[in-house]
This record gives C-alpha cells, structure tokens and sequence, in this order.
C-alpha cells in the first residue's frame, strides 16, 4: 500500500478544505446571501421593504418633516375646519394636501404624528411580548416537568381568549390602580403593557418547542458536561438558536400590535386625545363620514392599512426565506 | 454474449443553482448483467444515491439528467414521460430503500400495500393477489406470513419491516432491483439476515440488483462486480474480489485499507489525507488528485475517463498507460 | 494492571416511559419503565482504553452519558479517581474534577453550536475551568489546539458548517482537549463519517492518546473499530453486561454466545470466503424484556435455568462472561 501514513504524535494535516471564494466585507456578503436572494427575487417583498420603510421613516421624522405640528394650539386656526384636500379653504385661503379635520388641524401632519404614536406603541409592546415570550418560553422549555406545565397552561388559557379582550381587560385594571392625576401620563405605557401582555404566549410556545429541540442537542450536553450554569446555557447556546422563528412572528407580530393599539385607540380606550394615534384619528373620522367629510376618516385608515399590510407581508416573506423546507 | 438488463451510458446529473451547474453525477457508464449483483461504493456526496435516482426516474428537481442515456434491456427510460416511468417502476425496476418506514404507509395494512401492488402490474384477481403476497412474505422468511400479512407496518420489527419492503420490490417480478443503502438503518445482528434474504430470493427469480451503500462489507460479501465512485465520477469498475484484494484506483486503494479488519491488529489505519471535494470545488483534471499520494502533472490538467485496463476492469487513473482523456 | 481510574458499580438506570397521568388513569395503566442499564459494573485502567459493543437498545449510550453526569444513574455509583460522582457534587471540587474528563458526540455538526465560531466553540473549556488565562494566551491556545488536531488556526474564524464532517469532528476533539483532561467518554465518535474519514480520526484519537497519556471509554456498535481501538472490550445485551475482558482475548475466544454471534455477524471484508453466520430472530423490546438471561430466545443453548435465573458475571481468565451454559462448561 502507498498511501501516506504518517508517525504516531504527528498527525498528518488535513488538506485544505476547498471552500469557494467567499466576497469580503460583511455588506458584500449580506449582498450575496441566500436571503438577500429571495428579497430581490420577490417584487411584493421589495414593494412592502419600500412603503414600510418610507412609513416608519415618515413617522419617526416627523417633528421635522411634517408641514404643521398638529399640537400646538398655536397655530391652529378653527377656521381652516373642515378644508378639503387639495383645495383652498373659503376663509383663510390655505390650502391642505388632504385636507384638515374639524378644528382644522392639518390631515397630513396629523397621520405622520399619529403613525409615530402607532408604531411607538406597537414596537415597545412587542419587544415587550418578546422579552416575556421568550424568556418564558426558554424557562419553560429548558426545564420541562412542573414549571413547563405551568408556562404552557397559562399560554393555553391566555391564547383561548381573544388578545383584544385580554388587552381590555388589563386596560380595566389598570384604570382602576393608578390614580386619576396619573393616568393621563401613563395612559401610552399602560397601553403598552396591556398589548404586549395580551401578545406574549405565541411567543412562549414556539419558543419553547425550538427549545425543546435545541436541548436534545450535544452542543448543549457539551456545555452540561463543563458544568456551565443553566442560565448561560440558556443565554448563550439555546437563545441565539431560537431566535430565527422568533424574528418571523415578531414581525408579524408588530402588525398585529399596530391593529391592537389602533382598536384601543378606536375604542376610546386607548392613547389620550392629546396624543392621537392612527387608531383615534379613525375614530374622530367616522364621526363625519356621513356628513361628507370622508378625507378625515380615509387618509388615517389608509395609512393605518398600508403599515400593517406591508409589516405583514415582510413578516410573511422573512417566514419563507429562513425556512429551510421551502427554499 | 447476453444483452445487460440494465445499461447506463454516459450519465451525468446537473443541479442547476443560482451559483452555477453543480454536477453530482458525470460521465457515468456501466452496464449489469441479468441476475448479477452490482454494487456502487462510495462515500456520501459521492453521487451513488444519485446514479439510483436518475435510474428510477426519481431525481428531485431541480436536478435533472443533462446527458447520457439509461437502458433497461431494448428500452431507453431515461427520456420517458413521467406517467410511463412510473409503470416502469415497480413492475420491472424494483426498489428498496434504507429506511423501512419510507417505503411503507403507516395507515395502511401491508396486505393492501402488496396487494394493491401486485394488481396495478399484474393482471390478477384480489385472492390471487393476495396469495402471491402471502407466498412472497413467506419466501421473504416472514413466519406465519398468511397471519401477518394483515398487520401494520409498526406491528413488526425494524428487520422484518425491511424483509416486507424486499417482497414489496419484488411484487411484479422485476428484472433488476435498486437496492439503496438496504442494511445500514439494521443492527450487525441483522443486517446479515437481510443481505441473504435479499441475495437468495433475487438469485431465484433472476433479478439482477444494483446495490448502492457506504459499506464495504456489505458488498464483498454480496456484489459480483463492484463500482467505486468518487465526487460523482466512477473511479473504479469490476469483479469484487479483485477490487478489494487489488485495487487499481489510488483512491480504492485507501479505501480498502481505511477500513479496520478483524483480522488484524494494525497499530494505526491506513488514511487518505483531507475530504471529498463539495461539488462546487470539484478540482480541474482528476477529482482526486488533491488528495492522491502519486499525482503527477496531467493528474491536475487532464480529466481521464473510466477506460478498461484489464479484461473487466476499468479505472479512470493516468497511472495506467490504457487510459484515455474524457 | 495500572491504576484504576474509572471504577462502575452495579450501575443502573431506569426510565419512566409511562403514558401521561391523565392517560393512565383513564385507561387504568400502571407506570412502565424501562431497565436501560441493569447492574453493569466495570473498571477502566488509567492509559487504557475501554470499549462498550452493542447493538440498539442495548444502554451504551446511556452508560456514557452517567459517567459524564448528563444522567444521575437510579443505582449503582461511578467512582472517578477514588472520589464517587454520585449525587451532589458542587462548587469548586466538581469544577477540579470535571475538568479531569470530556465526552466527543456521535453527530458531529449537532455537538457544535451553529452560531459559534470555531475559535470560541474551542475556547469554551478555557472560559469555565481556566478563568485566570487572558485573551490573548486563550487565542494562542486555541490556535495549538487547532494545529493539534490538523487544522490551521486561521479556521477559528469560521462557522461549524462551513467545514465537513471529519474536519467538524476535529473541531469536537479540540473542545475536548482544550482543558486538558485526562478522561474522554467517545460516543460513537465515528459512526456519522465516512470510511476513509474514520480511519483520520481513529488515527488522530491514537496518536493523542499516545501523547497525553488520555483514558477513554469508547462506545462503538462497530466491531472492527472497536477491535482496532480497544484494550479492553464489555459487550453489552439489553442493558446487561454479558461478557467484559482484554480485547485480545475476547476477540480471540469469545466465551458468550452473543459475543460470538456479533463476531460471526461482522461482514467478510478481507474476502476470506467465510460466511456470516445467520443468526435468528432479534433485539426484543427493551421495555419488555425476556425473563432470565435476556438473550435467551435467541441461543442455541438456552435450557430451563437460563429462561428463568438471570446468570452473574463468572471470570474464566482474563475475561468474564454472564452465561449459565459458560459456567456449567456446556460450551
């Protein structure tokens, strides 16, 4: 035989691996993922990519892009009310892209600040589904036996009712804790906590399940095997490993959230008048729908359907894309 | 000279990707003769598996066969229509998969799936059919096969599930069987029952078999002639007992020495240095002259094509003057 | 004989696979276990290597995983280096004796984290038992340790899949080794690779052996591997030991009719013409295992007592088999 057989102590190096070039730079490979692949392979992807981004921009630029700031009393004029879009008000002469409402507050800058309300609410409440989903989820997961019971029992019955009746019923609660003086103030961060309370159990579920599965793993006996606590097993091997499917429902999610907040808000329970979301734009539309006045009530919904729209579907498209059994 | 049952000319299998045309199976030619055991060695990613694939008509899209031609005794399949490969599959190619559990429907009793079998080739009624089934269970060495024959696949054990899927394959009578990985799912124990179950009764009706696996044993103890591929290419082709005891491939020639033998106590194994090229690296010229202990020049320029050296043996080496360019 | 490092005794280990509460007390079930290991007791010698053979069901995988503490054995204790690992070990004596011993997984990409680099992947051990050791000296460890086992230290930066199964497994050896220990328990550290690959890494897990002066226990259903790495050899059968001795001389006169059967079974790979034997009938379930010698169906020479007295360990010689038939002198 002549194959090599080199000395005891001194093993033979294997060869080098031949791997294809791969680009430099982490913006190069980004641009030569799978991922980025399937982004620009789908043109309903690229067109939600590009409203939701302009949206969320929008929003967050307000205060410095929107042509009025609807807040300030100021500067509001009661006689511009009612000003159709694109034509010029009978009083004053100024003329709205779409119009104003009935105190005259410009539509526009109202929506861009009313987004910005909706999308702070809808994020903040999510991370806050996720935060409690997750550790939850991994908690329960990790540990199995009684604690899981109990995790996942709670998940069911919570997951039973609808998440707007759970969100309600917190909302009840709170009105009921936090004194009069305070909950003007508080009103944002309560309806926060109510929608990330009512969102965190899908969360929990997947969460645990890819749990389950990732503790069978032998990376994670390695790790057992060192005596590594639980806590930074959890941390640092199980958690980067579940996070892929998390990602997914966590952007639909928001969309959901953004829908949650802006019924709230419709409902009359939500945001305080002095900071109006999209949600209760809606509401003060629907109050001149009949009476000719549609802009006020179209514009805000529009937007409120175009954001949740284009959320979901980069939410539906992130799901294929990180699923290895569609690609 | 009688004509081969089954004649694979040329065969090369392509995966198109957005990176380029992998090739998983290239220029592959080889022919078994009726009632003779092949067996296609090789380690995984070698394109065995594949090779049974395009055989049987099976290769997931969007792999597809770019060139060659299959022949099964005077009729190409390779170029068949969906509909017609499958009356092909099953009533003259027969097949046999690792996994028991793929090749049986859990919902269903497995005298409905032989049956149901056996009626779709062979013009029998329900009881002949379901006499043949009984007869094939018991040839299989299923004890009590009239008894059993009405249970669930999940009511036997992981050896006598894959006795089921070998009467299964032989259901139509076929003329060749493709064996893929058959015993390596099985215990040592039994995966010995297997290889004769399946020897024996392919041996009575004259079916030839293709048996595809990673295990050397298992060929020398069943195959006749024996391929060795390697990053899709046949490295190797011809009786077995003269590959195993005097490979010509460098490449066979490590293999055969890698595997531990009972025999002997060798301190340490023989070892080829690195691993199988990705089929997106296949290097230029030989496949395996990274790897090989007497590579020259053209070894990294020149591809050398599967060429007959002695009398039934071919091998794709420079080392050998018979060897031509592919 | 040198010191003994590992000392296994009368370990068992029972799992619950009953039916869920609700289920049993609907159906009127009673709990079933199953006896995974049963009274297993052996020693392993300091240097040596010690291989457990079986087939599917037999409890070398479990065997393995309560030495290393990922199960806590039902009875039974394991003794490491004269200190028990029994129950409750803590603080700093179980970080001082956990660095003494490591474990190499079967799947190779399943027992690296997919989100880790190489180089972190290896360094892992130092974090936990060297925690005085900068960042620097742990990066030209783990450069060492890369090169040890054929790798080049700039392969750190990658991510487990971008390497092949043999290469990955390599990557596993490393971690193993990276603290130094002095005991590794291989489960099936071969059997997910290809032939020629195997044969790398046999050699590799030699030659440290050779040089660290490593103890392993080695679990394998391979014979011939087993043959080629092993000094001594424990068979086991559903969970029982049935036969324990030097490899030489179990390969050369095995006493056990399993341990026969399974030598009978190996393929014939140097072409010897010799025919596997054929062996009747299969594993049975483990959950309801037959009474007496549980390999009773399956031998030629089962009588009365063996379907009814579970046979004890008897050493003849070096080695020491679990069967009545042995023992009358009937075979």
């Amino acid at each position: 035989m002549t194959m090599t057989n080199p000395t005891p102590g001194n093993p033979a190096p294997a060869a080098k691996p031949i791997v294809p070039p791969k680009p430099q730079g982490r913006l190069k490979a980004a641009l030569d993922s799978d991922i980025f692949y399937s982004w620009r392979r789908s043109p309903v992807t690229i067109v939600a990519t590009v409203v939701a981004l302009a949206l969320i921009l929008m929003a967050i630029l307000a205060p410095w892009i929107a042509p009025h700031n609807p807040f300030d009393p100021a500067s509001l004029n009661l006689m511009d009310g009612f000003t159709p879009p694109m034509t010029e008000n009978q009083f004053t002469g100024n003329s709205y892209a779409l119009g104003t409402d009935n105190q005259g507050r410009d539509m526009l800058s109202s929506i861009m600040y009313g987004s910005r309300i909706s999308l702070f609410v809808g994020a903040m409440a999510t991370a806050f589904a996720i935060t409690l989903g997750v550790s939850l989820g991994l908690v329960a997961g990790y540990n199995g036996g009684m604690i899981d019971g109990i995790i996942m029992r709670i998940a069911d019955i919570q997951l039973s009712f609808p998440g707007i009746l759970i969100a309600l019923l917190i909302f009840g609660i709170a009105r009921g804790v936090i004194p009069a003086n305070q909950q003007e103030s508080m009103a944002i961060w309560v309806l926060i906590i109510a929608i990330g309370l009512s969102n965190w159990a899908q969360f929990a579920r997947t969460v645990r399940g890819a749990t389950m599965v990732e503790r069978q793993k032998d990376y994670v006996s390695a790790a057992r095997i060192m005596g590594v606590h639980p806590f930074l097993i959890l941390l640092r091997h199980v958690l980067p490993n579940v996070l892929g499917p998390v990602l997914v429902i966590g952007t639909i999610g928001l969309a959901l959230a953004i829908i949650e907040e802006a019924t709230l808000s419709f409902l009359g329970v939500g945001v305080p008048p002095t900071q109006p979301s999209l949600g209760t734009l809606i509401r003060i539309g629907q109050q001149f729908l009949f009476s000719g006045e549609w802009w006020i009530l179209l514009f805000p919904a529009l937007t409120l359907i175009l954001l949740a729209l284009s959320v979901n579907l980069l939410g539906d498209w992130l799901r294929d894309a990180l699923n290895p059994k569609l690609r | 000279m009688t004509q081969p049952v089954l004649s694979v000319r040329n065969l090369t299998v392509e995966f198109p990707t957005r990176r380029g045309i992998l090739t998983a199976v290239q220029d592959i030619t080889f022919d078994i003769m009726p009632g003779e055991v092949l067996g296609v060695v090789g380690e995984s990613g070698a394109g065995k598996s594949m090779t049974g694939a395009a055989i049987i008509g099976l290769i997931d899209p969007p792999g597809r066969i770019a060139k060659g031609e299959i022949w099964l005794g005077d009729q190409r399949i390779d170029n068949l229509a969906p509909d017609r490969m499958r009356k092909i599959r099953g009533r003259r190619i027969g097949m046999i998969f690792q996994d028991p559990l793929t090749s049986l429907n859990p919902l269903y009793r497995i005298s409905r799936q032989l049956i149901e079998t056996i009626r779709t080739h062979l013009p029998l009624s329900q009881a002949d059919a379901r006499k043949r089934a009984i007869k094939l269970l018991d040839d299989v060495g299923i004890p009590d096969a009239a008894r059993r024959i009405d249970d669930y696949p999940h009511q036997f054990s992981g050896g006598m599930r894959q006795r089921v899927v070998i009467a299964l394959a032989l259901c139509a009578d076929p003329e060749v069987v493709i064996a893929d990985e058959p015993t390596t799912a099985l215990d040592v124990s039994v995966q010995a029952q297997i290889i004769d179950v399946m020897k024996e009764i392919c041996a009575e009706r004259g079916a030839a078999i293709m048996l595809v696996t990673h295990d050397m044993g298992v060929i020398a103890e069943t195959a006749d002639r024996v391929a060795v591929m390697y990053a899709g290419r046949l490295a190797e082709i011809g009786p077995v007992a003269s590959v195993i005891k005097n490979a010509k491939h460098p490449y066979s020639q490590g293999l055969m020495g890698a595997i531990p033998k009972l025999g002997e106590n060798l301190d340490r194994l023989v070892h080829i240095p690195g691993s199988m090229p990705r089929l997106n690296a296949i290097p230029q010229g030989c496949a395996f002259n990274p790897r090989c202990p007497q590579v020259f020049d053209k070894c990294r320029t020149h591809r050398p094509a599967a060429s007959e050296i002695e009398p039934g043996r071919r091998a794709a080496c420079w080392l050998y003057p018979e060897v031509t360019e592919a | 004989m040198s010191d003994t490092l590992l000392d296994v005794r009368h370990l068992s280990r029972r799992f619950d696979v009953s039916a869920p509460w609700l289920n049993r007390k609907l159906e009127g079930l009673d709990k079933t276990y199953v006896n995974a290991v049963k009274d297993v007791s052996f020693t392993v010698a300091k240097g040596q290597t010690f291989a457990l053979v079986g087939e599917s069901g037999s409890g070398k995988s479990t065997i393995a995983r309560l030495i290393v503490g990922l199960l806590e054995p039902t009875e039974g204790e394991i003794v490491f280096d004269g200190t028990s690992l029994a129950r409750g070990l803590k603080g700093a004596e179980a970080r001082r004796l956990r660095r003494r011993f490591q474990m190499i997984f079967q799947d190779p990409l399943a027992s690296l984290n997919p989100r880790w680099r190489v180089t972190d992947i290896i360094a892992e051990p130092l974090r936990v038992f060297e925690r005085s050791m900068n960042d620097r000296a742990r990066h030209l460890r783990v450069g060492e340790l890369l090169t040890l086992v054929g790798l080049s230290p700039e392969d750190g930066l990658k991510f487990p899949h971008q390497f092949s199964g043999g290469q990955r497994q390599r990557i596993a050896i490393a971690r193993a080794l990276a603290a130094n220990p002095e005991f590794i328990v291989c489960d099936e550290p071969t059997s997910a690779l290809d032939v020629s690959v195997q044969a790398q890494i046999l050699n590799l897990m030699k030659d440290l052996q050779d040089e660290f002066g490593l103890t392993y226990v080695f679990i394998s259903h391979n014979l011939q591997v087993v043959r080629h790495m092993a000094t001594e050899i424990g068979v086991l059968y559903l969970g029982r030991l049935a036969e324990v001795g030097e490899a030489e001389a179990l390969f050369a006169t095995p006493q056990h009719p399993y341990t026969r059967m399974l030598l009978d079974a190996v393929p014939d790979i140097e072409m010897t013409g010799r025919r596997r034997k054929k062996v009747e009938g299969e594993i049975p379930s483990p959950i309801d295992p037959p009474p007496g010698c549980p390999f009773h169906p399956r031998c030629p020479f089962a009588n009365a007592r063996c379907r009814s007295e579970v046979p004890g360990l008897t050493r003849r010689g070096p080695q020491a088999a679990a069967c009545h038939a042995v023992e009358e002198g009937r075979i």
